[in-house]
């Protein structure tokens, strides 16, 4: 639920990192928060346990610039990736206007990515959002480590596509990120389906941090336009 | 109204209208400042003495201290609590739903008292609530501001490259 503030030329946007526990997303707000300009970011701030671990929310205001003469503000959140805290969790989505999942490459974490991307669906249908219809990245993150799966097995687990219904939407959409691959296209049997842009990260190193940070707002900013 | 589009604008007239009712309502409570946060955690508006904290990480955490405050008001079978309070040594705050949209928080010191600002936040409460039904009921009409961002693809593809 974006806001545009005509009084000071103001759209702010909420977006929110959403994933397995101990997956990176406060890693991705540390990173955004260390490498822009101070003067076009706010406070970073972490209601977080002893341990570090995310009790509530990380929060980071940041501007992406000027378009039309307003200026683009997005409020980044994260959630605590824990499975208990799932109360917390679904407050943070309310308002929502763009989602980042990050996932964990590493092989022994697949089925925590899997049970988080559930509870994503599940917390955004109780709102009434639909996450196939609004703008949604996913991000494997720590593509380091040598545990880490390949792609393709964690694009069939957590982002397998969804069926394009819309016979209007019917046609080959390329991915802008990964050349040959395709965001919408039809399968053998015949059914058209649609994907989730991914980006591949090493969060602790900042490598694919602001190509997720950009892919999600230039989302939320055409979802606008 | 598709997902991810503004479900709400307004114009320099509700600013202004909005300023008004805040700003009488400042003077006739002796209280120092008067936010306007929307339930989401994006501030709306800021009157009285200019605060010196960051503002949009207090209204994040409004929000945040508001919604959490309506899930402890459901377990104990209580639908919301529509007005909270935090008292300090110094500096206290008051907390009131608008319109189940918005929250209007208030900061004082001991220049006034709990008494006045609660007493005086009713009214406040009531004329913020019909301001803010009128903008939703247009944006919800359709009849809001025309979309600025429309056509701007190009410009939005500049930002990123």
């Amino acid at each position: 639920m974006s806001m545009i503030n005509y009084a000071s030329r103001e759209i702010n946007c909420k977006i929110v990192y959403y994933g397995p526990g101990l997956g990176g997303k406060t890693t991705n707000l540390e990173i955004v928060y260390g490498k822009v300009q101070p003067d076009t970011r706010g406070k970073l701030i972490s209601l977080a346990t002893e341990t570090e671990r995310t009790l509530f929310f990380d929060f980071l205001p940041v501007d992406l610039g000027t378009i039309r003469g307003f200026k683009t503000r997005f409020h980044l959140y994260t959630v605590p990736g824990q499975v208990y805290y799932n109360a917390s969790r679904k407050l943070i989505l309310k308002g929502v206007d763009g989602i980042v999942f990050v996932g964990d490459s590493q092989l022994e974490r697949m089925e925590a990515n899997q049970e988080a991307m559930q509870n994503l669906y599940d917390n955004m249908a109780e709102y009434g959002y639909d996450l196939t219809k609004m703008p949604f990245v996913i991000q494997y993150n720590k593509r380091d480590l040598p545990n880490a799966s390949p792609i393709r097995d964690l694009q069939a687990a957590l982002n397998p596509g969804w069926e394009v219904s819309d016979a209007a939407k019917m046609r080959v959409i390329p991915d802008p990120y990964h050349a040959g691959e395709n965001l919408v296209e039809q399968l053998p049997s015949g059914e058209w389906i649609e994907r989730a842009q991914y980006f591949e990260a090493v969060a602790v190193t900042g490598d694919g941090v602001f190509d997720t940070l950009k892919g999600v707002s230039k989302l939320v900013l055409k979802a606008l336009a | 109204m598709p997902v991810g589009a503004a479900s709400w604008s307004f114009t320099e007239d509700d600013f202004g209208a909005i300023t008004a009712a805040l700003e009488q309502f400042l003077t006739e409570c002796n209280a120092r400042c008067a936010l306007l946060v929307d339930r989401t955690g994006q501030l709306v508006a800021t009157v009285g003495d200019r605060p010196n904290f960051d503002p949009t990480a207090f209204a994040t955490l409004t929000a945040a201290d508001f919604s959490a405050n309506d899930q402890l008001a459901r377990l104990i079978g209580e639908n919301d609590f529509n007005s909270l309070f935090h008292q300090g040594e110094k500096e206290s705050m008051y907390l009131a739903d608008i319109a189940r949209r918005v929250i209007l928080v208030v900061l004082f010191d001991n220049r006034t008292t709990l008494g006045l600002v609660r007493l005086k936040m009713r009214q406040t409460v009531l004329s913020l609530t019909q301001l803010f039904e009128q903008v939703f009921a247009r944006g919800a009409s359709g009849a809001a501001a025309p979309n600025i961002l429309a056509g701007a693809d190009d410009e939005i593809d500049k930002l990123f490259q």
